[in-house]
C-alpha cells in the first residue's frame, strides 16, 4: 500500500481495469473526483502562495513611513490582487478541492455525478487567473480599484479592463459549475439509508454553500457585465453623468458580497464540526441546530448586504432595518460556537495538529465575530468603515477563520488521501507560529483602524508607525511559516510518514475512514450500508 | 483580548517614537455626537469582552479538565434542548440591550435640521475643494508642500521630521466651535469619503449625490482626518483639516476671505 494508487487498487481486488490514465492525460482528462480535488487543492496552495507574497510586498511598503519600494499605484493593484487572488483562487478553490475529495467518500457515492463538468469547472481556474496575473504586464498595470471593484473608479483601469472583467466571468462559471455538481452529488448519490438530517456537518454546509453559490455568482457576473458596457458600449449604468447611479453598484455588488463571505466561512464550520468530535471523541453536540443555524446564516446573508454600505447615505430606515439584519446574525454564528464548546465539555481531548488548528479556528473566529458585532452597530461602524479596524475584522475571519480550517482539513484527511501520516511534531511547530504571528499580524490593526488609518494606502502619517511595523513583522513570520507547510505536506505525498490504518485516527465517525488507507482511485462502487445499530459499514 | 490590550500598552512603556502615539482606541473627539458614538462603541466593546470571558473561560476549562491525558472519559450526550435555548435567548437580549442605543444615535447624525451654516465639500482625484454656502468664500484644500516633497520616493526626506505627515494641507476647512456646521458632500470624479474621527464624521462623496451630515465641535482647535474611500492612485495623499476657531476669530477670518475673494476679483477685472 506504500507505492501508488494502483498499489491499493491490487490489494482492493478489483477487477476492472480502470486505473488512472499515464502522465498528463491524467490530469488534464481528470474524471475521478479524487484526481480533481487534488488538482484544486495544489492549484489553491499555489494561488496562496503568490497571493501571499502580494501581502508581503504590501507589509514590507507598510513597515515604516514614506516610500520605499513600490509605488502608489503598484501598491494599489498588489492590494487589489492580493484580494482576488485570494478570495476566488485560493480561499473558493481550496473549499471545491476538499468537497471534491471528501463528499463522495462521506455519503458512499463512488464519484462525483458530473465528472466532465468536474474537469471543465477546475481547468477553467488556471486560465481565469493566468489572464488575470497577465493584466501585471500590461499598459496601465493591473487593476487597482480594489477587489469591490467600485465604479467610477474602476473604469479608470487601463488595458486590464476586460481582461479583468473576462477572468471575474470565468472564476464565477467555474464556481457555478462546481456548486451545481456539490448539490447534483448530495442530493441525488447518498447512500441507500443516509437521510438528509443524517449527512455529516461538512456535507450539509457545502450544500448551503453551493446554494449561495448559485445564487449569488450570477448577480455578480450581472455587476461586472454592466461595468463593461459602461466601459465599452455606451452605457450608463453607474455614470452619473448619464443619469445612472455608482451606489447601485454597490448595492449589487455586496448583494453578492456579503453571501460570498458565508460561502467563504460555512464550509469551514463543516471541517471544524467535523474534526473537534473527533478528538473530542464525543458526537457533534447538537447536529440538527448545527444545520439550521448553518440554513439562518444562509438566508440572513441576503437580507444585510448594505451594512457595507453604512456611509453611503442611505436613508435612515434603511441603515436601521440593515443593523438590526446584521446583529440578528450574531444570534446562529453563537449557536454554532456554542455547540463547538459543548462538544469538548466533558470529551477526551488530545491535541493532534488538525485539532490544534480547529482550536485556532474556533477561539480566533470569534474574536473576529466580536469586532463582527461591534461593526453591525451602525453609529459605531460609521468610524470603523473602511479604516484598518474593517482589515483587522475581515482577516480574523478568513485567516485563523477559513484558512486555519483548510489547514485542519489538510491535516486530518490527509493520512487517508496519501496513507501516511504527516510529521506530527512539525505540524504542531506550523500551527504555534502560524497562531502567534496571525495575531501579531493583526491585532494591531484593531488600534491602527480606532485611532483613524483608513485602509488601501501606501504611506501613512507617522503616529501610526509602530503598530505598522508590528504588523508588518508578523506577516513575515506568518509567510515563511506558511513554508514549512508546504514541506509538511510535500513530505507526506511523498510517503515520508508513518503509515496510517484505515481508520487512521482513534476513534472517527464517518464513512470516509470506512474505505483503506490511502483511499484507492475508485471507492464505493457498490453503496455501503446502514447497519443495525445506525452506522454505515 | 484584555491581555493583548496590556501587553500594547508594556509595548507602549518600552518603545518610544518622536511622533508615535500608541493609541489604543477611538478617540472620545469633540463633538456630542463623538463621545455618544465613542460610548457605545465601549458598550458593544464590553459586551464582547464579557461573552468573551463566560465562552472562552468556559473552553478553556475544558481544554485543562477534558483531556485524555488527565484521564477524562468521553460522556455521551449529543444535544441539550435547554442549552440551546438558553444560548439562543441570551443573545437576543442582548442585541435588544444594543439595538435600542444604536437606533437612537443614528437617528441624532441623521438629523441634519436647522444648521447655522453649510459648507460643500466636493472630492477631486486628490484634493477637497470647500464652499461656504451664502458666503462668497471657496477655495482647494492640497495635501501641504512638506509631505509633498517628503512622500515622493527616495526624497531623501525621513517622514518622522515632518510635522503633521500626510495630515497637513495648504488651506484648512475653518469652522467656528458651538455652531452646527452642515456638511454636504459630492464629488466631481470617483467615490472619496470625508473622515474625521474626533468630529465622528464620515460620509461618502458620490459623484451625482449630494449627501448629507453635520457636526458641533465643542472644543476649539486643530483636527485631522483623510479620504477614506478609494479613490485612485494617490488616494493616500488627500488629508482633511478642520481648525475650528472661537466664533469671534471665526467671523474675523471670514470677514477676511470675503475681503480676500473680492480683492482677487477685483484684480482679475482690472486685468481684463
Amino acid at each position: 500500500m506504500s507505492s501508488v494508487v494502483s498499489g491499493a487498487h491490487a490489494d482492493h481486488h478489483e477487477h476492472d481495469d480502470h486505473g488512472p490514465a499515464k502522465g498528463w492525460r491524467r490530469w488534464l482528462y481528470a474524471t475521478n473526483h479524487k484526481d480533481i480535488g487534488t488538482m484544486y487543492l495544489i492549484f489553491s496552495l499555489t494561488m496562496f502562495l503568490v497571493g501571499g507574497t502580494m501581502a508581503l510586498i504590501i507589509r514590507s511598503e507598510l513597515f515604516t513611513p514614506g516610500l520605499q519600494f513600490v509605488d502608489p499605484a503598484f501598491f494599489n493593484q498588489m492590494t487589489t490582487m492580493h484580494a482576488l487572488i485570494m478570495v476566488f483562487g485560493a480561499v473558493m478553490p481550496a473549499f471545491v478541492g476538499l468537497a471534491n475529495w471528501m463528499i463522495p467518500l462521506m455519503i458512499g457515492a463512488p464519484d462525483m455525478a458530473l465528472p466532465r463538468m468536474n474537469n471543465w469547472s477546475f481547468w477553467i481556474l488556471p486560465v481565469a487567473f493566468g489572464m488575470l496575473g497577465s493584466t501585471l504586464f500590461m499598459p496601465g498595470g493591473a487593476p487597482a480599484s480594489g477587489w469591490t471593484m467600485y465604479p467610477p473608479l474602476v473604469l479608470q483601469t487601463g488595458d486590464a479592463f476586460p481582461f479583468l472583467i473576462f477572468s471575474v466571468h470565468l472564476m464565477g462559471l467555474s464556481s457555478i459549475m462546481g456548486a451545481i455538481n456539490v448539490i447534483v452529488t448530495i442530493l441525488n448519490m447518498r447512500a441507500p439509508d443516509m437521510s438528509l438530517l443524517k449527512m455529516p456537518m461538512f456535507v450539509w454546509t457545502w450544500l448551503i454553500t453551493a446554494y449561495l453559490l448559485i445564487a449569488v455568482m450570477p448577480v455578480l457576473a450581472g455587476a461586472v457585465t454592466m461595468l463593461l458596457t459602461d466601459q465599452f458600449f455606451g452605457t450608463s449604468f453607474f455614470l452619473a453623468a448619464g443619469g445612472g447611479d455608482p451606489v447601485m453598484f454597490q448595492h449589487i455588488f455586496w448583494f453578492f458580497g456579503h453571501p460570498e463571505v458565508y460561502i467563504m466561512i460555512l464550509p469551514a464550520f463543516g471541517v471544524v464540526s467535523e474534526i473537534i468530535p473527533t478528538f473530542s471523541r464525543k458526537p457533534l453536540f447538537g447536529h440538527d441546530s448545527m444545520v439550521y443555524a448553518a440554513s439562518s446564516i444562509a438566508f440572513l446573508s441576503f437580507i444585510v448586504w448594505a451594512h457595507h454600505m453604512f456611509t453611503v447615505g442611505m436613508p435612515l430606515t434603511g441603515q436601521m432595518f440593515f443593523m438590526f439584519s446584521t446583529m440578528l446574525i450574531a444570534v446562529p454564528t453563537g449557536v454554532k460556537v456554542f455547540n463547538w464548546m459543548a462538544t469538548m465539555w466533558r470529551g477526551a481531548m488530545t491535541f493532534e495538529t488538525p485539532m490544534l488548528f480547529s482550536l485556532g479556528f474556533v477561539f480566533l473566529f470569534t474574536i473576529g465575530g466580536f469586532s463582527g458585532l461591534m461593526l453591525a452597530i451602525a453609529p459605531a461602524d460609521i468610524q470603523y468603515h473602511d479604516s484598518y479596524f474593517v482589515v483587522a475584522h475581515f482577516h480574523y475571519v478568513l485567516v485563523p477563520g477559513s484558512i486555519f480550517a483548510l489547514m485542519a482539513a489538510v491535516y486530518y484527511w490527509m493520512p487517508k488521501w496519501t496513507g501516511h501520516f504527516y510529521n506530527e511534531s512539525l505540524g504542531k511547530l506550523h500551527f504555534w507560529l502560524s497562531t502567534i504571528f496571525v495575531n501579531v499580524t493583526f491585532f494591531p490593526m484593531h488600534f491602527l483602524g480606532l485611532a483613524g488609518m483608513p485602509r488601501r494606502i501606501p504611506d501613512y502619517s507617522t503616529q501610526f508607525a509602530d503598530f505598522n511595523a508590528i504588523a508588518s513583522i508578523g506577516a513575515i513570520g506568518f509567510g515563511v511559516s506558511q513554508l514549512l507547510f508546504v514541506y509538511i505536506v510535500f513530505q507526506c505525498a511523498r510517503r515520508k510518514g508513518a503509515v496510517a490504518t484505515q481508520a487512521v485516527w482513534e476513534s472517527p465517525i464517518g464513512l470516509e475512514w470506512t474505505v483503506p488507507s490511502p483511499a484507492p482511485y475508485h471507492t464505493f462502487e457498490t453503496p455501503p450500508k446502514l447497519s443495525a445499530d445506525g452506522a454505515f459499514s | 483580548m484584555i491581555r493583548k490590550l496590556s501587553a500594547g500598552t508594556a509595548l507602549l512603556a518600552a518603545t518610544s517614537n518622536a511622533f508615535a502615539d500608541w493609541a489604543l482606541n477611538m478617540p472620545e473627539g469633540v463633538t456630542e455626537l463623538s463621545a455618544e458614538t465613542h460610548q457605545i462603541h465601549m458598550v458593544i466593546f464590553w459586551w464582547c469582552v464579557a461573552i468573551a470571558i463566560v465562552v472562552f473561560g468556559a473552553m478553556i476549562y475544558s481544554l485543562i479538565y477534558h483531556r485524555k491525558s488527565v484521564g477524562a472519559e468521553p460522556a455521551k450526550f449529543s444535544h441539550s434542548t435547554t442549552a440551546e435555548v438558553i444560548w439562543t435567548i441570551i443573545p437576543v437580549i442582548i442585541l435588544l440591550i444594543m439595538a435600542v442605543p444604536s437606533a437612537e444615535l443614528m437617528i441624532k447624525l441623521e438629523d441634519t435640521r436647522d444648521p447655522d451654516m453649510t459648507v460643500v465639500a466636493t472630492g477631486y482625484q486628490w484634493k477637497w475643494h470647500y464652499a461656504y454656502q451664502g458666503e462668497d468664500v471657496a477655495f482647494y484644500s492640497n495635501l501641504d508642500r512638506a509631505s509633498r516633497s517628503a512622500r515622493q520616493r527616495g526624497s531623501g526626506i525621513d517622514p518622522n521630521t515632518v510635522e503633521n505627515y500626510l495630515r497637513e494641507v495648504d488651506r484648512p476647512l475653518v469652522v467656528p466651535k458651538g455652531a452646527k456646521v452642515r456638511l454636504l458632500l459630492t464629488s466631481n470624479d470617483v467615490l472619496h469619503a470625508w473622515w474625521v474621527p474626533e468630529l465622528a464624521i464620515k460620509k461618502d462623496a458620490i459623484p451625482g449625490y449630494m449627501n448629507e451630515t453635520w457636526f458641533k465641535a465643542e472644543q476649539a482647535g486643530t483636527f485631522r482626518g483623510q479620504c477614506a474611500e478609494l479613490c485612485g492612485m494617490d488616494h493616500g495623499y488627500m488629508p482633511i483639516v478642520v481648525e475650528v476657531l472661537e466664533p469671534d476669530e471665526f467671523a474675523a477670518w471670514l470677514e477676511n476671505e470675503k475681503g480676500g475673494a473680492t480683492a482677487v476679483a477685483a484684480a482679475a477685472g482690472e486685468q481684463k
